[in-house]
């Protein structure tokens, strides 16, 4: 966003702009997901506090890794019989 | 009730990117409501996490029309609108005619027990059709973990700081969704964020009433429970089967609770991982903590004796 010709009043004239923010530099710990064992119950889709589990055609389908934070509650939430994805290391 | 893969086929209406705490309850909880709007869905928050961290500017992670002007205020500010809306309807001046739109607000349980209590009230006594929404992390989080009127008994804030003076909070929390009922308004109901399908249709059924409702919902926060941010939705579901959190609704005056665990826990198993808990689990304060379980369980009875009935 251009530094002059700011609107007033501290508007911001466009919706979800905050998806141009990179936060997956937080992460310490990278989600991944073995789509063998995924059932696609998208638990971890309604659990994730970044929007950040991507979802097509009622498909989990992967991660966005530019927003993820690697909190790892996808992780701990896919059901117990199913534990599709596990949080490895980002240097890995 | 849609599923959650009719749920994911809806566009995302909060959008990742934002600053809230890796881990954080709240952006869960404000997905779910968002999507049970079903429709065009007008919103403000109160000051505290959520505004902040959605809304550094110049970036908003909103893809809908949103509103911050204070602390103390979100309940009047969506009045408000609420009001602009239904007079330009009248008159017809609704740009796009005359669609139906739905409208949130969202406060913490500082912006809602405590400073937004007074614009809560009127609100609620003047009738506006909306949806309040508290996301309840117990103590003022973003401004670093002071106690606030919600903050369980016992906890160790910044402010009621457990030492050898005192063991963390004196007083027992304020019973926010019941002085809220008080106000004789359609709907009002408890909910937490594990339980998705049962928060989406309580959030459905608050969208769909004519009048104001209000919901308060759970929401774990690593930085002021001092937890591990992959635990949160695990504590949020402890804090419900604990009932510590009962889940319950009171529709059109009838009281009726959503989820009864089969097993009800020791209350010791919600307090264990959060360290905000932590000295009572010294020898020592073993009584405070039989304290607390027996006035959670006096709390949940009471509950139990009102499931069904008309207050």
């Amino acid at each position: 966003m251009e530094k002059k010709g700011l609107p007033l009043g501290g508007v911001i004239p466009k919706g979800g702009t905050a998806h141009d923010y990179s936060t997956g530099g937080w992460r310490k710990l990278r989600p991944v997901i073995d789509k063998d064992k995924c059932t696609n119950c998208l638990i971890c889709w309604v659990m994730c506090p970044d929007s950040a589990v991507i979802a097509e055609d009622g498909k989990m389908i992967g991660f966005d890794l530019d927003h993820c934070k690697g909190c790892g509650i996808c992780a701990v939430e896919c059901p117990d019989k199913v534990k599709a994805i596990k949080m490895v290391e980002e240097a890995e | 009730m849609a599923t959650l893969k009719e749920l994911s086929k809806q566009q995302e209406l909060l959008s990742g990117g934002h600053r809230l705490c890796s881990g954080c309850g709240i952006p869960p909880i404000v997905r779910l409501i968002l999507r049970a709007a079903n429709g065009p869905v007008v919103a403000t928050t109160a000051t505290g996490c959520l505004e902040v961290g959605t809304t550094i500017y110049p970036y908003t992670a909103w893809r809908i029309p949103w509103i911050h002007s204070a602390f103390e205020n979100a309940a009047a500010t969506i009045s408000g609108i609420e009001s602009a809306y239904r007079s330009l309807k009248k008159q017809g001046k609704l740009p796009g005619g005359d669609k139906d739109i739905k409208f949130v607000a969202f406060g913490g349980d500082g912006g809602t027990y405590d400073i937004g209590i007074q614009a809560l009230s009127g609100a609620l006594e003047r009738g506006h059709n909306f949806l309040y929404v508290c996301y309840d992390n117990g103590a003022y989080m973003n401004t670093g973990i002071q106690r606030s009127s919600a903050t369980p008994m016992l906890s160790n804030t910044t402010t009621s700081p457990a030492g050898k003076v005192i063991p963390g909070k004196q007083q027992w929390r304020k019973d926010l969704t019941r002085i809220v009922a008080a106000h004789n308004i359609p709907y009002a109901a408890q909910a937490s964020p594990h339980n998705w399908a049962d928060l989406s249709k309580k959030a459905e059924k608050a969208m769909k009433v004519n009048g104001p409702a209000f919901m308060n919902v759970m929401s774990p926060c690593p930085l002021g429970w001092y937890t591990k941010p992959e635990d949160s939705i695990k504590l949020a579901k402890l804090s419900v089967d604990t009932c510590y959190w009962p889940l319950y609704e009171i529709e059109d005056g009838v009281l009726k609770i959503t989820y009864k665990p089969k097993e009800k826990k020791p209350l010791a198993e919600w307090l264990k991982p959060q360290g905000r808990f932590k000295h009572l689990f010294k020898p020592e304060n073993a009584n405070l903590l039989e304290e607390f379980q027996k006035r959670i369980d006096m709390e949940w009875q009471r509950l139990l004796d009102l499931d069904g009935k008309r207050l």
